[in-house]
């Protein structure tokens, strides 16, 4: 590619052209600040935090927006720029509530970093400021339109990156404001649940509806037996909440800040995902060996996803796996062959869940998840309220030992970890599949081809019995709608799809750690740090198959008898319905 | 609003030859929803729904734009449509009074309509004939120079 000199505040530096000046700048070690833009997902300029001096311009120039030219001179941090953006800050003040001091995001808000570095310290224009309702119509999020400031982040990820679309920048001028067709709440619109507008957001405009109370009141509660799973992808985000590097792996010190908080018992939702594994594996086996059953089968653990599929291709739902997701099957182990084993009441057990997803707050309550008559999961919470919690009772992650999950639910096989990174659930079917249908552990495990960042991932395995099965693996939902559109047309050509709702799968949830973007926007790929250390804890365990999880064994000898029996089916599996949505 | 929403077939018919006629033309919402309203008078949310599908847009964007546009109505408008020039000419003439006076006559305020579906009264900027000023329009008949003692005889016409 062409390369194309220039200089920034007098350094020099060669860039590919078509480089944006914001990306030459840090090349350097010059940051630029910014709030509406958004690398890969949106960059439309209208923040304007972003202007810098480019000498000969007239004006100032966006550097989230304008490229590189040969000979170019930038002055990112001249007092004319510093004022135009300490203005720009003050006039996105102007109508904000600024009501900080009890804001979700205080101390992690994008906005209030900037005020305090430009030292906006008075409200020099007091502005006409619009007095929103709360949209808290649904279960999962709230958007509080009060704080929002227009920066269309969360447009763009629904829009382009999740190909929902259920909110927009509507009306005009000062009564702009973000919100759905004809001023419908959220709960009205397509919205899937999956939090991604959340973690877009740099103020505190949007998030997650707060379960922390009911947790607590349930641990408090002397007749309640308590119990707590965690999803694989929150051991590698909830470090970054005490400030861990992103990628860091604290699950010892997880597990011994959830004993602390006062759970009965910490278990591990690892071992549920190798619990859906064997399930799933044998309707997968059970479909290929059925000339009349719908193919490809398409996974279903992730309930964004399964909002999504329900809403825009009710037509489609039979490729479904009829398997609930890990957290239903966790809830639903708890409350059946764990309570009877241990002699617990089923109505004394309250099962919480720590998840990296707010769409599972939806899955929670849906139909047919209440395998002993109970709710099988009665109460979830994401990463990030996890670390609101442990600091409201000052439970300081860094200053603790490392501990082990519980037995016997504790114990997951690392084919269960996999579950947290895109092609994660494929890698962990594929390798209990081939090695059924063969009759022998698989000695290559690493499906490489189905890791990484790519949108649509695809590969095959040839079997011992001659079949050769084609799988593919998407992530975030304009992916997942290119594979439906290839069903709906009849050129999909494979037998196995995995697809979660969040762009990099569960390590990039909607209820992770909010990465701002600052950081985002460099070359630090966020999804890539997480799935690596999920990655790193396969690669070193002893147990890399679901099928050889001793749990799992033990769960099938005492209580299932065989994957796919009609207890299984009773317990383990769900059943799916159109939603129709605007 | 929605649930008022009724269609002719003619009207029906109508929207598809225009989906049929701007069938791959790049970029052709806009266009979409101005025929649209042409043939209904405003966007409902049916009809919007329709364009989405059309145009392959969400339709949110499609509710976006037409909240964005002083051109698009959202609601069903009036028989009549009442524009008093707001421009500057007209309103140094004395069109202010004009709007008083008119907002008294149909009770409704700018950007309504009346119950009766009679009348939508709008508050417009300039319309180019300010030599005429203070002017307003009904249905995009001009009157011009108008006084307030004028208005009796000008909605009588109307039927009013």
């Amino acid at each position: 590619m062409k390369q194309v000199n220039l200089k920034v505040n007098g350094i020099p530096v060669t860039v590919d052209a078509g480089t944006r000046i914001l990306d030459a700048a840090r090349k350097v070690g010059v940051n630029i600040p910014t709030l509406c833009y958004l690398k890969d997902v949106t960059n439309e300029g209208s923040c304007r935090m972003c202007v810098v001096e480019v000498v000969g311009a007239k004006n100032l120039v966006t550097s989230c927006f304008a490229t590189v030219r040969e000979g170019m001179e930038v002055i990112t941090n001249s007092p004319k720029v510093l004022a135009s953006r300490k203005t720009t800050l003050e006039l996105i003040l102007s109508n904000h509530d600024q009501k900080c001091l009890s804001c979700v995001r205080s101390t992690n808000c994008e906005l209030q970093k900037l005020a305090l570095e430009y030292g906006c310290d008075s409200y020099r224009f007091e502005g006409v400021k619009n007095h929103y309702p709360l949209d808290d119509s649904n279960p999962y999020l709230i958007r509080d339109n009060n704080k929002c400031i227009l920066c269309r982040r969360c447009v763009a990820v629904c829009n382009k990156v999740q190909s929902v679309s259920a909110i927009g920048a509507n009306n005009r001028g000062f009564k702009t404001e973000i919100g759905s067709v004809f001023g419908h709440k959220l709960d009205e619109t397509g919205c899937v649940a999956c939090g991604q507008c959340i973690k877009a957001c740099p103020v505190g405009a949007l998030y997650e509806k707060d379960d922390t109370d009911k947790v607590m009141k349930a641990i408090l509660d002397p007749d309640k037996y308590v119990i707590v799973g965690t999803a694989p992808a929150v051991r590698v985000g909830i470090g970054e909440e005490f400030g861990y590097p992103i990628g860091t792996d604290v699950e010892g010190k997880m597990v011994t800040a959830l004993r602390r908080l006062g759970f009965d018992k910490v278990f591990d939702v690892n071992m549920t995902a190798d619990l859906t594994i064997m399930e799933e594996g044998n309707e997968l086996i059970e479909r290929l060996n059925d000339k009349n059953a719908k193919l490809p089968m398409i996974t279903s653990c992730s309930p964004g996803w399964i909002n999504f599929i329900e809403t825009f291709y009710p037509e489609l739902i039979d490729h479904l796996s009829s398997c609930k997701s890990p957290q239903q099957m966790f809830g639903a182990v708890m409350k059946t062959y764990y309570a009877e084993k241990f002699g617990i009441d089923p109505a004394k057990i309250v099962v919480v869940t720590i998840m990296p997803c707010t769409a599972k707050k939806t899955e929670v309550i849906r139909d047919h998840q209440s395998a002993s008559g109970y709710p099988d999961v009665d109460i979830t919470i994401t990463t990030r309220e996890f670390a609101r919690l442990l600091k409201r009772q000052s439970i300081d992650l860094t200053n603790l030992e490392n501990s082990e999950f519980d037995d016997p639910i504790g114990k997951g096989s690392s084919a269960g970890y996999l579950f947290g990174a895109t092609g994660g659930v494929m890698e962990a079917a594929l390798r209990t599949v081939a090695s059924t249908i063969n009759g022998k552990n698989l000695e290559k495990l690493d499906f490489k081809k189905v890791r990484g960042l790519d949108g649509i991932k695809e590969a095959s395995v040839k079997l011992d019995n001659g079949l050769t099965v084609r799988v593919a693996v998407a992530h975030s939902l304009s992916n997942a709608r290119k594979l439906m559109e290839q069903i709906k047309t009849g050129s999909c050509k494979y037998h196995f799809i995995e697809i979660m709702a969040c762009p990099g799968g569960c390590v990039n949830g909607g209820g992770q750690p909010i990465v701002p973007s600052s950081i985002l926007n460099s070359d630090v790929d966020v999804r890539a740090l997480r799935a690596n250390a999920i990655y790193n804890k396969d690669k070193k365990s002893e147990i890399r198959f679901c099928h050889e999880n001793p749990v799992i064994k033990t769960l099938y000898n005492e209580y299932f008898g065989k994957p796919g029996s009609h207890k299984a089916h009773e317990i383990l599996h769900t059943s799916y319905k159109p939603q129709h949505k605007l | 609003m929605s649930n008022q929403f009724r269609e002719t077939p003619q009207q029906k018919k109508q929207l598809e030859n225009v989906f049929k006629e701007l069938k791959n033309v790049p970029g052709s919402l806009m266009k979409a929803m101005q025929k649209a309203q042409d043939i209904y008078g405003y966007l409902p949310i049916e009809v919007m729904q329709r364009i989405a599908a059309a145009c392959n847009a969400p339709v949110e964007e499609v509710y976006g734009i037409a909240t964005f546009y002083a051109q698009f109505n959202i609601e069903p408008m009036g028989k009549y449509k009442v524009g008093i020039c707001l421009g500057t000419a007209c309103y140094v003439k004395g069109s202010g009074v004009i709007l008083d006076k008119v907002k008294e006559r149909l009770h409704i305020e700018p950007g309504h309509t009346s119950e009766d579906m009679k009348y939508t009264l709008e508050a417009t900027r300039c319309i180019g004939c300010c030599g005429l000023a203070p002017v307003m329009t009904i249905n995009g008949e001009v009157h011009g120079n108008l006084v307030p003692a004028d208005l009796d005889k000008i909605f009588a016409k109307y039927g009013d």
